[in-house]
């Protein structure tokens, strides 16, 4: 019986078989185009708005991303399904891939011009303005992981339009934290960017933020360091970055009034705490164990959280197989595997940035899950030291 | 002059071109690289995992 399931459980990825590419298809190809839906919010928002006079519509925002994505990820469900091996080149060259991610960012910036036009003359009530700037901050953090996809890769041109993309979360530094920090120190208690078990993501998000910052500003010494710049100069890749920001807000303003800054800076902290619950749940608790040699394994894909639930993979350009983008984070999204050894979410990341607000149903949903990939043995997690006691004590099996 | 790649992704350093913004200029010998430098493009594998590049010249 268990034989049975394990049989049909690999059946449909067919990894290894060889298919030429020209016969291949792929399923989500056109799917990836709804990655526009939601930095289209805002307009979205309008056109009902306009159309019922109900002001709610400009909570449109986090209703798509916090209720309707999980509750498609429950409707819809998971597809494991992979590209065969001999198609992923293919795949990764099809420039049509890629073009779904830039295809993004005018978006992403029309919608925050408007958002300014309708905070300054836009007859908004404050409540509606506020709801607007939670749409805005939930656009700004999905940019984020656009920017994520595109910060991976080696074309500058692709690495610059990710700054762009940050540009409206001020969160230029994250392009040079992820990918020379997280990267590095992923599911290791020295990465300010993974999670520990006994952490709440309250107490994650402060540690996450400034840590990030911190390391950021280090990793960019360094490097300034050997090329002999100072470090507050035009050489410096995060003052340029936050000088984005900067210009971006400080020109808002000017067309639109000083009014659009309160409302500025509330989407773009919405904007980056949505990304740092999303990096919450990515590593929780997993930890690289260290070598004899002092060194940290490698990060191998049993150190990630992954689902296979297709609303929130294709809203995310398949963060969700995210073992796969940690043994090869250049590899574009589009050519994500899904990977058996990875320990799998009871959701996609859309429910599970919810159930991260509540701390309670977080442990009682997570921990067991923890346990279970170490086979009962807590000292192989990462572990918040202050919760040390306690969760030894909940969670410790007697010797 | 010699080479060495990533094993984990496509970066090659090569000694000849060496990495400017990451503050090689081009004539750094690998040697002059520190082991803890990641890889630039995908930060998976240190200096240290990186193999030579072998030429069939």
């Amino acid at each position: 019986m268990e034989a049975h399931a394990e049989h049909a459980h690999h059946h449909h990825h067919h990894d290894d078989v060889e298919v030429n590419p020209a016969a291949w298809t792929d399923g989500k190809r056109y799917a990836w185009l709804l990655g526009i839906v939601v930095p289209l919010a805002p307009f979205f928002a309008w056109f009902y708005w306009e159309l019922t006079g109900f002001g709610g519509f400009w909570f449109l925002g986090p209703v798509l991303v916090f209720v309707l994505f999980p509750l498609l990820d429950f409707a819809i469900g998971m597809d494991p399904t992979n590209p065969p091996d001999s198609v992923l080149k293919f795949l990764e060259q099809d420039r049509y891939y890629r073009w779904c991610t830039y295809l993004f960012i005018p978006i992403q910036y029309a919608g925050l011009i408007f958002a300014c036009w309708m905070w300054s003359n836009g007859d908004l009530t404050t409540v509606e303005s506020i709801g607007l700037a939670l749409t805005m901050g939930v656009v700004g953090g999905i940019a984020i992981n656009t920017a994520h996809e595109l910060g991976h890769k080696r074309a500058n041109s692709e690495r610059w339009l990710s700054r762009v993309a940050l540009a409206q979360t001020g969160y230029g530094h994250f392009f040079i934290e992820h990918n020379r920090g997280h990267h590095v120190k992923v599911a290791t208690p020295e990465d300010p960017a993974s999670a520990r078990l006994g952490e709440s993501f309250w107490a994650f998000l402060p540690r996450t933020v400034t840590g990030s910052l911190r390391s950021a500003w280090e990793l960019e010494g360094v490097r300034l360091d050997r090329l002999e710049k100072p470090h507050f100069g035009l050489h410096n890749d995060i003052l340029t970055a936050w000088a984005m920001t900067v210009a971006l807000f400080a020109g808002l303003a000017i067309v639109f009034g000083p009014i659009v800054l309160p409302y500025l800076l509330v989407q773009a902290v919405i904007g980056f705490s949505l990304l740092e619950v999303v990096n919450y749940l990515e590593h929780y608790g997993l930890l690289r164990q260290k070598k004899d040699d002092g060194r940290y394994e490698r990060c191998l894909p049993e150190h990630s959280w992954n689902s296979n639930n297709v609303a929130s993979n294709v809203l995310l350009y398949h963060l969700q197989r995210h073992s796969d983008h940690h043994a090869n984070p250049t590899r574009r999204y589009q050519a994500l595997r899904h990977v058996d050894e990875a320990p799998q979410l009871p959701t996609g990341y859309a429910g599970m940035i919810v159930l991260a607000w509540f701390p309670p149903l977080w442990r009682r949903v997570m921990d067991p899950r923890l346990l279970d990939h170490y086979e009962g043995d807590v000292t192989r997690c990462n572990i918040q030291p202050r919760k040390l006691g306690r969760v030894l004590e909940r969670y410790g099996r007697p010797a | 002059m010699s080479a060495w790649h990533c094993p984990a992704c496509e970066y090659v350093f090569d000694e000849e071109t060496g990495h400017p913004r990451e503050g090689f200029p081009p004539g750094t010998s690998w040697n002059e690289v520190p082991d803890d430098w990641a890889c630039p493009d995908c930060g998976v594998r240190d200096k240290i995992d990186f193999e030579p590049v072998v030429n069939d010249a």
